[in-house]
């Protein structure tokens, strides 16, 4: 299947618009199910929040929900999910996004609830405090009482970069949760939340015109504001292995993340997508290299896995990028011997290169996960906007597929090559806990 | 703190032009129904196959009821389903994934005390590799020695990370709860009982539980249902039991009654776990509960999500959840919380739950919470994945498509006085369930609170 184009369409206040109906005007195939997506994509994300406001980010995509103008505490909420929607928000490194799936009889809603957000969301010292506590409750769900929690993404960083914007922990501080005040949201807001910095998507059942329409009579007024010039985050590779170790209370079983700096994912995109093909040679399926030797030849590890991209997907951030290869091994097992078998295999790759079969098992199954992830309305609508924003071009995610299928041995083997040793970070996880972490 | 000169938050939050009316919803459209085939093969088998979706891809979900009284049998069934595609005499474990990965394909195993479930999909073009893989391995897995031995000895250490895990100690620890010796509280095997499963045990069960009578397979995607059902019907022609796979046995009713406090050393947040008795999905009364269940507790703009997230911030989540097993339905409420709040967060729960019981569902809650099943039912069915899933689980119900086509009819029919009236499953004293924290801080709170059991 060719992905079909998406229209695009810019406002008079810098809102960039993405549309992608299910069918092509005109046709006469019958359209798909009645179901619509919108999403809208900021261009600031936990890498952007300020020293000493750890998590702000994130605590702001909160307070989104929280109401606006023409909309209560609740009503957001309550509006989306009476017109049979579903909804969420999240906060990446570089963006954060908002989205809603609903019967395609509820998309002006939809529009009209984004807009009214965008346009004049209601920032209260009363619902701050009341999500700092919901944030933190969060945390303690994700990272403080469960094994492995922000494992890798939020201790690794630390380990692999120097800089604030890059090392720091975007879930955020308690302390610095807390003291976070409604002045500070308005800032954030007036500063990031312009509609010159977002990027809104309609997907499914739409007529193009209708919705472009729709689009111009809620966000047309939405007032144009500055948009601030995008920082560089970049900062120099690691010139020796750098190595770190964290104590989990609630882990049973030791644990080590190695990261590596990947190529510039927007402006080198082929080198990257050699490292999203390395990543899958190396471990997507039971043949595939770290499965075979570490977790059935050798038995050194429970669980191997390697991946471009610090949040668990490739192609999610600009540069600077994070390879990662995670693994949770036994007791008896040393760190380094799992680091040396991971090495040895990169070698081999570095220097025989993948086989062809082994190319086009990656291929293969890329293509079909990206069909299956985009026949979820959700991911097509979110992965649309995403591209959009970080790389201009939504157009990008139909040709994925065949810029993977050309990534040749060669190019993955260069790839392998680079994670080096002497460039990279160590964090191992230590197991703290007294009893066997299970229930008394 | 960013920008240098921005607007307070008050100017932020206010237009020249003042709050705006919320646009009305358009005219519903009807969606399309799949195209769908559903039959019983002479083996036994329920084969569904329904064409579906924008791509060019098929779903595969295959349920083989598998439950056992022994005492052994979830270390065994644990091992078979990690070890049922290691190899065949045709194939060795990376000669299966090789031939998946050429059509795009995957295929998992995973068995709980109710069902093996086999899960995949693949490139459309690929179905028949993808059943091919399956066949092999349903008719003649062979359970290599090595590939028994080794994922025993991985699943021994996996069970002590999943037990490690909060959320799974409080399922654990609530299935006991309600249920003691019954089957179904056996989720997670014990790793000693693992330990000691030979290749020939699982083997045996093999031969004895992997069987296609009762069982259901499910085939959803860009494919002609007639023509899916024939190739199923040829390449599962070896697979064939006279003897029927094995349902659980009927599960006792949950009583309401006090929670069992759990200690777990260094807990900095408590998991709340209650249940109570409801009905089963074919039961006349399911849709007007399901209605009352989302009014509750079972979408964010639910009671206990306002209260307890919304208003005081105890929780990042609160649900309320049905649990469907042929023949039965309960209701699982849960939330996590931080252990300093963990008694204030149970006294809210049960007062919501009393409340409800109580004080009726308004009209507005319940026409919101109908649209939303409404609307749910189309956008969770809308993908291939979606719909596979949803028809796997009503088909283990003994229901079909056309049960699913006719639901929002069902929905649209329920009045409130229904509502109300399944509401009143809702009373404090019908619950019974289990809260795991550390019981150092919450033993004094909770002993304060009444009807929990200390450690």
């Amino acid at each position: 299947m060719v992905e079909p184009q998406p229209h695009r369409v810019t406002l008079p206040n810098g809102l960039r618009v993405v549309l992608a109906p299910d069918a092509e005007p005109g046709s006469t195939e019958p359209g798909g199910p009645p179901v619509v997506g919108v999403s809208v994509h900021y261009d600031v994300g936990f890498r952007s929040e300020p020293e000493g406001r750890t998590g702000f980010a994130h605590l702001f995509e909160h307070l989104m929900f929280q109401g606006s103008e023409s909309l209560e505490k609740l009503a957001h909420f309550r509006h989306v999910q009476g017109s049979g929607g579903i909804f969420n928000g999240s906060t990446h490194q570089d963006y954060t996004d908002y989205f809603q799936v609903l019967p395609s009889n509820a998309l002006e809603r939809a529009l009209f609830l984004e807009a009214d957000r965008m346009r004049a969301p209601r920032l209260t010292e009363e619902n701050l405090r009341n999500q700092v506590d919901v944030v933190k409750e969060e945390i303690r769900l994700n990272v403080l009482n469960r094994p492995y929690g922000g494992f890798p993404w939020i201790l690794l960083p630390p380990v692999l970069y120097s800089t604030f914007a890059n090392a720091h922990n975007g879930y955020g501080d308690f302390t610095d949760l807390e003291r976070a005040t409604v002045d500070d949201c308005a800032a954030f807001f007036d500063t990031f939340y312009a509609p010159g910095n977002a990027v809104l998507t309609i997907t499914g059942d739409i007529d193009v015109d209708q919705a472009t329409d729709l689009v111009h009579k809620h966000f047309g007024d939405v007032p144009a504001r500055s948009v601030p010039p995008r920082p560089s985050f970049a900062e120099p590779a690691p010139s020796g292995e750098l190595r770190d170790r964290h104590r989990d209370p609630h882990a049973p079983l030791p644990a080590v993340a190695l990261g590596y700096r990947l190529p510039d994912p927007v402006g080198e995109l082929d080198e990257y997508l050699a490292n999203v093909v390395l990543a899958a040679v190396l471990s997507d399926g039971d043949a595939s290299r770290l499965q075979q030797r570490l977790v059935y030849r050798d038995s050194l590890v429970v669980d191997v896995h390697a991946g471009a991209g610090l949040m668990g997907a490739p192609l999610d951030a600009r540069d600077p990028d994070t390879f990662t290869i995670t693994a949770i091994h036994s007791p008896e097992v040393t760190t380094d011997r799992v680091i040396d078998a991971v090495d040895s295999e990169l070698e081999r790759l570095a220097t025989e290169g993948p086989s062809a079969e082994e190319l086009s098992r990656v291929t293969a199954r890329w293509a079909a996960g990206l069909h299956r992830d985009h026949d979820r309305l959700v991911s097509r609508t979110l992965d649309l906007g995403s591209t959009e924003l970080l790389h201009g071009r939504a157009e990008l995610v139909g040709e994925l597929p065949g810029r993977v299928a050309a990534v040749t041995a060669e190019e993955v083997a260069s790839a392998a090559k680079a994670l080096r040793p002497e460039a990279r970070a160590v964090l191992e996880i230590e197991p703290t806990s007294e009893s066997d972490g299970g229930a008394a | 703190m960013t920008s240098a000169t921005h607007r307070s938050a008050e100017r932020i939050g206010s237009t020249e032009l003042g709050p705006r009316p919320l646009p009305p919803l358009a005219e519903p459209r009807a969606g399309r129904q799949p195209e769908t085939v559903d039959t019983v093969l002479d083996n036994g088998l329920r084969v569904i196959a329904a064409r579906h979706g924008a791509v060019p891809m098929v779903e595969l979900r295959l349920r083989i009821p598998f439950a056992g009284e022994d005492p052994g049998h979830p270390a065994r069934a644990e091992v078979l389903a990690e070890t049922l595609l290691t190899g065949t005499r045709r194939r060795d474990r990376v000669r299966m994934d090789t031939d998946l990965a050429a059509v795009g394909g995957t295929l998992q195993a995973t068995v709980d005390p109710e069902r093996l479930s086999i899960t995949g999909d693949a490139l459309a073009d690929g179905m028949e590799t993808l059943l091919d893989v399956l066949t092999d391995a349903l008719t003649e897995a062979s359970y290599p020695e090595h590939e028994v031995s080794g994922e025993r000895d991985r699943l021994v250490e996996r069970i002590t990370v999943a037990r490690s895990q909060p959320r799974t100690i409080a399922r654990e620890e609530l299935q006991h709860h309600r249920y003691g010796d019954h089957p179904f509280a056996r989720e997670v095997p014990q790793a000693t009982d693992v330990a000691e499963v030979t290749a020939e045990q699982v083997r045996q069960l093999h031969r004895e539980a992997v069987l296609p009578r009762g069982s259901t397979l499910v085939l959803v995607g860009d494919i002609d249902p007639e023509q899916t059902v024939r190739t199923v019907r040829r390449m599962t022609s070896e697979w064939h039991s006279a003897e029927a796979a094995r349902e659980l046995p009927a599960l006792p009713e949950v009583k309401g009654g006090d929670v069992r406090l759990v200690h777990r050393e260094g807990a900095v947040q408590s998991q709340l776990r209650f249940s109570a008795q409801a009905v089963p999905r074919t039961d006349e009364r399911y849709p007007a509960l399901q209605i009352a269940n989302l009014v509750f507790g079972g979408y964010f703009s639910s009671r206990l999500v306002e209260n307890i997230r919304e208003d005081k911030g105890y929780t990042y989540g609160a649900h309320s959840n049905f649990e469907f097993t042929p023949g039965n339905g309960t209701v699982l409420v849960d939330a996590d919380t931080a252990s300093e709040v963990t008694a204030a967060a149970l006294l809210e729960i049960r007062y919501e739950l009393g409340r409800f019981a109580l004080v009726p569902p308004s009209v507005a809650e319940v026409e919101s919470a109908r649209q939303y099943a409404i609307g749910g039912l189309l956008t969770s069915t809308s993908s291939q994945s979606g719909l596979a899933s949803t028809l796997m689980n009503v088909a283990a119900l003994g229901l079909g498509q056309d049960w699913l086509s006719e639901h929002p009819e069902r929905l649209r029919a329920v009045t409130r006085e229904q509502v109300v009236e399944a509401a009143r499953w809702y009373v404090p004293t019908a619950f019974t369930g289990v809260v795991v924290g550390d019981a150092e801080q919450l033993g004094e709170q909770l002993r304060g609170l009444g009807g929990v059991r200390l450690p």
